[in-house]
């Protein structure tokens, strides 16, 4: 979940743009031309100047065509161009993050800084307790030499006036498993994608904008616009996206020119039955623990850190996977999108051979700004696939064992194990230690569900909603009636 | 004195662009407007087709437009217009 500021509106408006502009068949005509409309000169810039302001932009829509910014060959290459090559593509980038180099260089080189509150005082604790005598006091003001210190920290713990701070590099400061680090040849950040676990905090963390993921937007605008048939799956956490009903939403979805659309919940309620039976079959055949596996980046902290919990995982397979099966099994012509608040499911999707493409909510939403689509003027579209409530409640921290605890209970088996259920809300640093824990075998529970986001999906990085609210939507749902069986 | 009347647009271009952020005004505003304010949603405004979406999200207080809507800047204005009270 992203709060307001200036790099989320400028990637929201360009967005827009671009797809108002591809679906008025212009896109091809003005793309080269929006970074020099949204940054004219003489108007103030955001960066050291308008032209650095505009390169920016024009990689920032390379990564929204979903091209790798990092495979530029020829600088001189302009968007039209790409574009064309876009258009013809059927596959891919694997690595689903760039990092915009030229938009990253402006973070700090040395971790702690000595401000102004330092008064040079008697005592100076900085000094004494450095253990590699990298300060010294000139001109009555603690100063650090930078080839001595050691990033240790201790002198920002001692100083009583709290004047050493300690600068963060905010995406590495994120990242909860060491994959983002600076290049010292080049001096920006560099993810490495061996350790890299999709989870996009580091997108949401950079204040300069310069981690982007690779859209898909302009494939499923195509396909929209080819007349298609493309079915929207919309994830669980869509309730609380909008301001307004599910059937509304689904209302607003076709609108935009898309032949169907359905919840992501029904996948969900497969999970949990799926995930139940598995639970009561690993539990007798005498396993200690099993944990979820919708969350895509979780499963891949799991593969990537901590590869002794990975016998552990539920093979069961995920609510998009179980979805666009099903989709796919009842009309194999029909495109599938699945559309959520996740980065990791892109790469999911990828290895997943029935969703064929993944759209983001803000995405979404800037194409029913883009194509003029508002709530009130739709038709309500009414969801008729049964549906649990349990299944619409896999969004928020606490929803998917809740759904897989109530399939046990109410699968009336005599066979089931004792359950003690727990949570993992969140994946930080601190909790890839815990999950280090949990592969040793010596933490409590015999079932642990992990949601790689705080709160779950709902605040997941490419929300637009407030996540309290927003937990609160889904809530609602989830304790509602979900969709009879006929 | 009647309540001050705040219209928040959530039309989708609106919503997108930051009236999201402000479905909570409620629970920012003030003690001392608490009483006095009536916050209501609105469909759109029709204000942000006439200059490429750089303004919104929209809010009225009472009649009067806020372009680039905060909630700082609404309860400036909800201030402003009940002063004198």
């Amino acid at each position: 979940m992203q709060d307001k500021n200036d790099a989320n509106r400028m990637r929201k408006e360009l967005l827009i743009r671009i797809i108002k502009d591809f679906m008025e068949d212009k896109l091809a005509e003005k793309i080269d031309k929006i970074p020099i409309e949204l940054r004219p000169k003489g108007e103030p810039s955001s960066r050291c100047c308008t032209y650095k302001d505009r390169a920016v932009l024009k990689y920032r829509l390379m990564a929204m065509l979903g091209v790798s910014v990092e495979d530029e060959e020829d600088e001189s290459k302009q968007l039209s161009s790409y574009l064309e090559d876009v258009l013809k593509r059927n596959s891919f980038d694997e690595n689903i993050l760039s990092v915009l180099d030229v938009a990253c260089t402006s973070c700090v080189t040395s971790r702690y800084l000595v401000t102004n509150a330092c008064r040079g005082c008697f005592a100076r604790p900085c000094v004494f307790n450095c253990p590699k005598g990298a300060m010294s006091v000139i001109d009555g003001k603690s100063v650090i030499d930078y080839s001595k210190c050691i990033d240790c920290g201790i002198c920002t713990q001692v100083c009583p006036y709290h004047a050493v701070i300690r600068v963060p590099i905010p995406c590495e400061e994120a990242c909860p498993v060491g994959a983002i680090k600076r290049n010292p040849e080049t001096d920006v950040q560099e993810i490495d994608f061996g350790k890299c676990v999709y989870c996009g905090k580091c997108m949401v963390a950079c204040p300069f904008s310069a981690i982007l993921e690779k859209s898909q937007i302009i494939d499923v605008l195509k396909a929209i616009k080819e007349k298609k048939k493309i079915t929207a799956m919309l994830a669980p956490s869509v309730v609380g996206q909008f301001p307004v009903p599910l059937e509304q939403i689904a209302g607003a979805v076709l609108a935009l020119g898309f032949t169907g659309v359905e919840e992501v919940a029904f996948g969900a309620d497969m999970t949990s039955e799926h995930e139940a039976e598995e639970f009561v079959e690993r539990m007798n055949a005498g396993d200690k623990l099993m944990t979820t596996s919708c969350c895509p980046s979780y499963v891949e902290t799991v593969k990537k850190h901590v590869p002794g919990l990975l016998k552990a995982v539920s093979e069961t397979p995920s609510p998009m996977r179980y979805t666009s099966q099903t989709l796919k099994e009842e009309d194999p012509d029909a495109l599938t999108v699945f559309v959520g608040p996740c980065v990791a499911k892109r790469k999911e999707a990828l290895n997943d051979p029935n969703t064929d493409f993944v759209l983001t909510f803000e995405e979404l939403a800037a194409m029913f700004v883009a194509l003029g689509v508002q709530f009130n003027a739709v038709q309500p579209h009414e969801l008729t696939r049964p549906v649990k409530s349990t299944g619409r409640g896999y969004a928020t921290s606490c929803g998917v064992s809740s759904a897989v605890l109530k399939e046990m209970k109410d699968a009336g088996r005599t066979d089931i194990p004792d359950i003690n259920a727990q949570f993992i809300n969140g994946v930080d640093k601190k909790a890839v230690k815990l999950l280090q824990m949990y592969a040793t075998g010596k933490m409590p529970g015999n079932f642990l569900e992990v949601m790689a986001c705080e709160g779950g999906c709902v605040g997941g990085p490419c929300t637009i909603g407030k996540v309290k609210l927003a937990i609160d939507a889904v809530k609602k749902y989830a304790d509602g009636p979900g969709i009879p069986k006929k | 004195m009647q309540k001050t009347k705040v219209t928040i647009c959530v039309g989708t271009t609106c919503y997108l662009l930051g009236a999201a952020d402000l479905q909570e005004l409620e629970t920012f505003l003030p003690e001392d407007l608490k009483e006095c304010v009536e916050v209501i949603g609105s469909h759109c405004l029709g204000v942000c087709k006439d200059n490429q979406y750089g303004n919104a999200p929209f809010v009225k207080v009472d009649d009067e437009l806020i372009a680039n809507a905060t909630v700082g800047a609404i309860i400036e204005k909800i201030y402003e217009h009940r002063k004198g009270e």
